[in-house]
């Protein structure tokens, strides 16, 4: 079997295996499992910014909160249809990250950090400013009639879970087809040596431009389900814990792996969920696991395997 | 029929603050053949091919490629009209295997054509001798082994114009031989603009030879033009001691 098509294999496993977990899984850790499928949306959105071009932004929540404002304010007050305010949400993520981009690809490295960080917190400050539509750190609640497609009814717990299944298994093959293109490889080259790829002919600064508006959109995407879903909006979600935490995500699972995100925020998820009904110093307990991950599995969990047993692991 | 030089610089200069790097170069160079560029260190040489390849912004002068100016050009439209460039300091994709290094090389040209892709990538790891090693990550490789896959990398661009930046610094002798012969197969195929140290394997492997010296251009001409030039003895073959 080519690594292609174990790679293949892979996905549509990990698509099947959380289809089934559904009927398994008692009803509460179903229902984590639909907030952790859309979480790591995000994370995904994440990875391929930093994981494949290492670009470390510390400013995505502004993107996960352009998808989740764009959606809920204008279903909310707007009284905008769901789908349309659904792909409105994902545009508003796709346009910031195009104009954040624009200007915060100037700079390199711990800058560029910089930059992208000072730019969420405006975003978060926009939110708080424009209180009067946002609710502020209060937020809103997208009303139960407003979540349904097509009569499906997104409050429910098969509805959500299927629908945060279809939206992370749209977005994890696409992912993992986009890394094996030549876009994709570009980016993972412009991440080993950007100046090497500029040196053979590539426009580094357009694949990163490009590769942020597609990160931003993804993002968006994991907004605008997180709010549909789970029927709440606010500004927490702007907030830099929300820029740190894909970080978290992205780090413990294996930058750079399209299953790295998925694991990374499934681990997290259940780390504070289980050590939290112990002690209530759980961060603690948090806190060391991650100092020993970083000690040995420096390129996490999904990178420990790629390194140890599946060399193939896209 | 095409003109005889490929590229050309008019009064090429660059200044770092008060250092003249390169003052006023006007240079030619042959298409299909094989051009030396050589000087003490310190003459300005990868400051010269920086400027021609855009890595380094040129301070006055121009840069023609095919009769067109392209001195505004950003490096990266200038490496897709042509021109090869392999670094001095080993720049390889160090955590990638071999064969991607190469087919990341290859692939601008040949995006949508995955068999040719993998065909281009098998010839020109054959062509350099680092067919066994095309699974091995790149930075695992010996140092000879990675100015070899520097120049596969330019390779597998099939560039008019290939600038090779000390190619052989590091090699061991029997590796400089294989590069010398490498190089001469190369001659005709493409244009080679080469810097190089190495005496022996600019007398073997150049058409002609452009001498540098303290950032500007003191002698071109044939490698027997320019062993009995006067000026370049003086400045460089006759007293320096570190050719």
């Amino acid at each position: 079997m080519t690594d292609n098509s174990k790679s293949n294999l892979m996905h549509i496993g990990v698509l099947v295996v959380l289809f089934a977990l559904f009927f398994i899984l008692p009803v509460y850790h179903a229902g984590n499992m639909s907030r952790i499928m859309v979480l790591a949306v995000y994370a995904m959105g994440f990875n391929l910014l930093f994981g494949y071009t290492g670009l470390l932004s510390l400013g995505h929540a502004m993107f996960f909160a352009a998808g989740m404002y764009g959606f809920g304010l204008t279903t909310n007050l707007g009284g905008l249809p769901v789908p349309l305010a659904f792909g409105f949400g994902v545009i508003c993520a796709g346009v910031l990250a195009l104009v954040v981009g624009f200007l915060a690809l100037r700079t390199i490295g711990v800058a560029f950090m910089i930059v992208t960080l000072m730019f969420a917190q405006t975003a978060y400050l926009v939110v708080l400013y424009f209180g009067t539509y946002t609710r502020g750190d209060e937020g809103f609640v997208i009303q139960q009639a407003q979540r349904s497609i097509a009569g499906i009814d997104l409050t429910s717990e098969t509805g959500r879970y299927f629908t945060a299944l279809l939206i992370f298994g749209i977005c994890f093959l696409l992912i993992a087809r986009l890394v094996q293109t030549p876009f994709g490889k570009t980016l993972v080259a412009i991440r080993e040596n950007e100046e090497r790829t500029r040196m053979l002919g590539y426009d580094s600064h357009r694949h990163k431009l490009k590769i942020l508006v597609i990160s931003g959109l993804f993002s968006g995407v994991a907004g605008a389900t997180y709010a549909l879903l789970f029927g709440y909006v606010g500004a927490t979600f702007a907030t830099v814990q929300y820029s740190i935490f894909p970080l978290v995500w992205v780090l413990l699972g294996g930058a750079g792996t399209t299953i790295g995100p998925l694991i990374g925020v499934f681990f997290m998820f259940y780390l504070i969920n289980i050590s939290s009904g112990f002690t209530d110093a759980y961060m603690l307990v948090v806190g060391v696991v991650l100092v020993l991950l970083t000690l040995f599995a420096p390129h996490g969990l999904a990178g420990l395997l790629r390194k140890k047993v599946l060399t193939w692991l896209p | 029929m095409a003109a005889v030089n490929i590229l050309e610089t008019r009064g090429l200069s660059k200044s770092f603050g008060g250092v003249h790097a390169n003052s006023d170069v006007d240079f030619e160079l042959a298409r299909g053949k094989v051009t030396a560029l050589i000087g003490p260190n310190g003459a300005g040489k990868s400051t010269f091919v920086g400027m021609v390849s855009g890595r380094i912004e040129a301070t006055r002068g121009q840069v023609l490629f095919e009769g067109a100016d392209i001195s505004h050009l950003p490096a990266h439209k200038r490496i897709q009209l042509g021109l090869a460039y392999t670094f001095q300091i080993t720049s390889i994709f160090a955590g990638l295997s071999v064969e991607e290094n190469v087919a990341l090389a290859a692939r601008r040209l040949l995006a949508g054509q995955p068999e040719a892709l993998v065909k281009r990538v098998t010839s020109v790891l054959a062509r350099v001798g680092l067919s066994d090693r095309a699974v091995q990550i790149a930075g695992d490789l010996s140092y000879g082994h990675q100015r070899i896959l520097e120049i596969a990398m330019g390779l597998a661009q099939e560039p008019k114009i290939f600038i090779l930046d000390e190619p052989t610094q590091g090699l061991a002798e029997s590796e400089v031989d294989d590069f010398i012969t490498l190089v001469r197969a190369l001659a005709g195929e493409t244009t080679i603009l080469l810097i190089e140290h190495n005496m022996r394997v600019v007398m073997e492997t150049a058409d002609m030879i452009a001498v540098l010296d303290q950032g500007r251009m003191l002698a071109e001409g044939t490698p027997d033009d320019i062993r009995a030039n006067a000026d370049v003895q003086a400045a460089y073959l006759g007293t320096s001691t570190d050719a």
